[in-house]
């Protein structure tokens, strides 16, 4: 861990000791863990959406493409299903919607904030129009409904997700593709120059972040045992701030795994310690909100991140 | 494009075509165009403003709360206090991005959901209801000129006014050639000695005192406002009617008669998804539809245009 | 180190300034009823921003004063099928002895209720039941006997048009149960030979949203030229389409009535149409009291919570000042009978 991942690991004690004092009922190990559960899935996004952001990119449409994933994954699959068969339809499909907005943005050159709007809504519209307002039945995997680890009260989905990310980490971190990545997002046309596959690298990153919400699915849908259109609206705004919060610089160019990691437990403790202390739905998510700018303001006024070009999103 | 769609909607309907279609297509055109027309020199500066539809819904509520503990209240001065209030959020949106440097499109997802949870605090769980409304209000979208058959109601016309202030804002003034050269090479129109800062704090400040007055016009046309509605993905249809005006996603030019275009397509397209009784679960989808369509139209062009010029 | 200071301060003051101490955690000064401490009740309707859950709120409240019980709103900013499941977690882990709560889905809550029952909490649905899924829930509480708002519409549309001409449907989501049991109890209703002449011609959906309602309903309009009658059972559809029919003129009298003009009724909160019923665009229309079902919820609620009574088919309860209420099939209670607001006494209700 780098300076910069101490941030939110200590704006995470904070917001415990804040929380605690609120309210008595917040620190509880076994609801801890248990309300962890509800933010795997933003967990995923914020993991794919770190490439994404590193690589000088943004990626509106996660959470439209988890629910996508999972109306097609329950309308195609039986109630009872192989694991490994529906966690690997989940990523494939996932893949193939991020290839999509990887293509407009490599080859259609549509800035990747529009074109992921785009697909936001074209992605959750084809949901919409299919389903129609029902709910579908989730698959049932069989062999892999313990829900917790062991006789331990650490619930499974925390648990995957932080291997994923620590995976991810490695990959982002420690390879010539995450050095790739971080490259294109520091300057795309020196990079070009430098004989580095930009294309390519740009359509991976959201082929990755495709796959990550691909995944965030099968938690979303097991978690609910059913599917509809409208389910984790709002997703991204929780996966984008996770990153920027991280230490991610939002222009791209360089970032930190374990800093979104400490981020998203962030604003899981800092929602939890809210909700617990009875705030107000509403007032949460303008918080969130803020904080997402707070963090990105804090970071340019603090010249963390390098100059650029005031225009570019 | 808005007449292929009309053709084939009387195609499959001839009702389409009737002057109460007209009708609901003007009522329905102000709010997105003084919406749309906030957007287009954003979008002309490569920037992006996904904040507009709350300040719509936050306005359109503050403006009918001010107007209900004051029912006396000339309606100039709703107008004014609404353009007042969309101005000092865009304010907001102007600072971090022009100042702080905060990219657009992180700002304004920040704010959007800021200005939502505001509207919430300030409805307080009420919601503004018709006989809260000024009926000279509600008045300018039951009344307007007589065009044969068709009225051309005031909220429309009230519309235009901005319309014609950035038309001739872009196209006569120093300001309008800063915004098009911004928005085509910024670090060229800053060596050329433009203050590019204050050409970006004025377009994010135009855009919310635009969403302002959309957020009046709303109120006007339907004398009833919910914090949890008014508005919501509002935004998506203005950046829908820009993009599909022809305003480039690569910034740099655009005309305010493109988004006229745009908003009139959108307008139709919604009025007659319910005229031939499309499915209410497809809109959404036809939204994105159009959207992509347009992106990828002014792609294709792009690269047509690209290899043109290669080929020269 | 500036970074930290300015995200750490922010939240420290967000979170101090968003949050008195909680209502749970007050000290509890009054024990009525002999239990140990007070009732806690929260309240989680469909979505925050909406009157017609105020005035559950309040029937809640008034309820909660009687029972000494406190009571606590909180309301997801988006009425979708997730949105309910943190708040319910939370509100548990706070405290709580009693949820209300109004089910934007009816099948996505079951893991979360299960929960918070095996932690001892009751739950009664108010407004919206979890159909299908009735096990995961103790009672709950509806508006009006659902087999009869059907043929109170259709009656009401009768003593209007003179049960004679085409009308149409303005409803909110496709999906919503109520909406759809109560368009078929129409349908059911309309094969009555009285009502021979009626004649449904459309159902549209304009999703409780005004901006979508209005266009549905414009269309109708075009679509429908000999059009003579619209029901709308839900408020924000038929504060739309009096809104449209006054804009047109083509309300009975109107200055484009063309004859008898369009008459409009249905079921809505009387606030939003107070203008039209004064000016005529709207005779008259219905609805159940909504701070009645939060009184009942309340008290039911703290009676199965103490085990005073149990939700079987046939069971019986008292409300103080509503009488005797009676289970029907599945634990479900109805409040009453519909109040029908028209220019006499739409100047006394407030909501």
């Amino acid at each position: 861990m780098s300076r910069r991942d101490l941030v939110p690991v200590g704006l995470l004690a904070i917001v415990l000791f804040v929380g605690s004092r609120l309210s008595a009922r917040f620190l509880d190990a076994p609801y801890l863990l248990d309300t962890l559960n509800l933010y795997v899935e933003a967990g995923l996004l914020a993991t794919g959406m770190t490439f994404v952001i590193v690589c000088g990119e943004i990626d509106l449409s996660v959470a439209s493409t988890t629910v996508l994933v999972a109306c097609v994954v329950s309308k195609f699959l039986g109630p009872e299903t192989n694991p490994v068969v529906l966690v690997a339809m989940s990523v494939a499909i996932g893949s193939l919607l991020g290839l999509v907005n990887g293509a407009l943005v490599t080859i259609g050159r549509v800035p990747s904030f529009l074109a992921t709007l785009a697909t936001m809504a074209t992605y959750r519209g084809v949901a919409q129009a299919w389903l129609g307002p029902f709910s579908a039945k989730w698959p049932v995997m069989k062999g892999l409904d313990r829900a917790h680890l062991g006789n331990s009260p650490v619930p499974w989905p925390p648990v995957i997700w932080l291997l994923v990310a620590g995976a991810a980490g490695l990959v982002l971190h420690r390879t010539v593709f995450g050095r790739q990545v971080a490259a294109v997002g520091t300057n795309a046309i020196a990079s070009r120059f430098s004989g580095l596959p930009v294309e390519r690298t740009q359509l991976a990153v959201f082929a990755l972040s495709g796959a990550m919400a691909g995944l965030a699915a099968v938690f979303l849908g097991s978690r609910l045992g059913v599917v509809r259109h409208d389910l984790g609206r709002g997703l991204e705004l929780d996966a984008i701030t996770a990153v920027v919060v991280g230490g991610t610089s939002i222009l791209g160019g360089q970032g930190s795994m374990a800093g979104t990691v400490a981020a998203l437990l962030l604003v899981a403790a800092a929602k939890t310690a809210m909700g617990v202390a009875g705030v107000k739905p509403e007032v949460q998510v303008t918080v969130v909100g803020v904080l997402l700018v707070l963090a990105v303001l804090a970071g340019n006024m603090a010249g963390l991140a390098r100059r650029k070009a005031p225009t570019q999103a | 494009m808005t007449v292929l769609v009309v053709v084939a909607a009387t195609a499959r309907d001839p009702r389409f075509l009737s002057p109460q279609t007209l009708d609901s297509v003007l009522l329905w055109l102000p709010v997105l165009l003084v919406v749309a027309l906030g957007q287009m020199p954003v979008i002309v500066t490569k920037g992006i403003d996904i904040s507009v539809g709350s300040t719509v819904g936050l306005v359109a509520f503050s403006v009918g709360l001010i107007g209900k503990v004051n029912p006396s209240l000339p309606v100039p001065v709703l107008f004014a206090s609404g353009l007042a209030l969309g101005a000092l959020l865009g304010s907001l949106n102007a600072v971090l991005v022009a100042i702080a440097k905060v990219p657009p499109v992180v700002t304004t997802i920040g704010t959007l959901t800021a200005f939502r949870g505001m509207a919430f605090l300030v409805a307080q769980g009420k919601q503004i209801d018709t006989n809260n409304v000024a009926t000279a209000l509600t008045d300018l979208g039951r009344n307007g000129v007589h065009l044969g058959p068709i009225t051309v109601n005031w909220l429309l016309w009230l519309a235009f006014i901005p319309g014609a202030l950035l038309a001739w804002v872009l196209a006569r003034s120093a300001i309008g050639r800063t915004v098009y050269a911004v928005g085509g090479n910024p670090v060229a129109a800053a060596l050329r000695g433009m203050d590019v800062k204050r050409i970006l704090f004025s377009v994010y400040i135009w855009s919310g005192a635009c969403a302002g007055l959309a957020g009046v016009l709303y109120l006007g046309r339907y004398g009833f406002v919910s914090a949890a509605s008014a508005g919501v993905n509002l935004e998506l249809n203005a950046i829908a009617a820009v993009v599909v005006g022809g305003v480039p996603v690569s910034g740099g030019s655009g005309s305010v008669l493109g988004v006229l275009a745009g908003c009139v397509l959108l307008a139709v397209v919604n009025v007659g998804l319910s005229v031939l009784g499309i499915a209410a679960d497809w809109q959404l989808l036809a939204y994105g539809a159009v959207v992509m369509a347009a992106l990828l139209v002014d792609a294709v062009g792009r690269r047509a245009k690209e290899s043109s010029v290669v080929a020269a | 180190m500036l970074r930290t200071l300015i995200v750490a301060g922010a939240i420290v003051g967000i979170l101090a300034a968003g949050c008195g101490p909680a209502p749970a955690d007050k000290p509890t000064s009054e024990t009525p009823g002999g239990a140990g401490s007070k009732l806690r009740i929260v309240f989680v309707p469909k979505s925050a921003g909406n009157p017609y859950f105020a005035e559950v709120s309040k029937g809640l409240e008034k309820a909660a004063k009687e029972l000494g019980a406190t009571v606590e709103t909180q309301a997801p900013t988006t009425a979708d099928a997730t949105s309910q499941v943190t708040t319910i977690k939370d509100a548990v882990q706070r405290g709580c002895d009693l949820l209300v709560i109004s089910a934007n889905a009816p099948d996505t809550l079951n893991d979360v209720l299960d929960e918070a029952r095996k932690k001892g909490v009751t739950v009664v649905t108010v407004d919206s039941d979890i159909t299908g899924n009735e096990t995961h829930r103790d009672a709950s509480v509806l508006p009006v006997d659902q087999e009869k708002v059907g043929p109170a519409l259709v009656e009401s549309l009768a003593s209007l048009t003179g049960s004679e001409g085409e009308f149409a449907i303005l409803s909110a989501a496709t999906d919503a149960p109520n909406q759809n049991k109560w368009i078929a109890g129409m349908k059911e209703t309309l094969k009555n030979p009285k009502y021979s002449k009626l004649k449904l011609v459309d159902t549209v959906y304009g999703d409780d949203e005004m901006q979508k309602s209005t266009t549905e309903m414009e269309a109708l309009l075009t679509k429908y030229p000999n059009l003579r009658a619209v029901v709308s059972p839900t408020s924000v559809g038929m504060g739309a389409a009096a809104q449209v029919l006054e804009t047109s003129g083509r309300y009975p009298g109107g200055p484009k009535a063309n004859g008898t003009g369009i008459v409009l009724t249905g079921l809505a909160t009387p606030n939003q149409l107070k203008k039209a019923v004064e000016k005529g665009v709207v005779t008259k229309f219905h609805l159940w009291s909504p701070a009645e079902m939060g009184e009942i919820a309340a008290h039911l609620g703290s009676m199965l919570h103490s085990k005073k009574v149990t939700a079987d088919v046939g069971k019986t309860f008292d409300v103080p000042g509503m009488g005797t209420k009676t289970f029907v099939d599945k634990g479900v209670v109805y409040v009453g009978p519909l109040t029908t607001f028209d220019k006499s006494n739409i100047a006394n209700f407030d909501f």
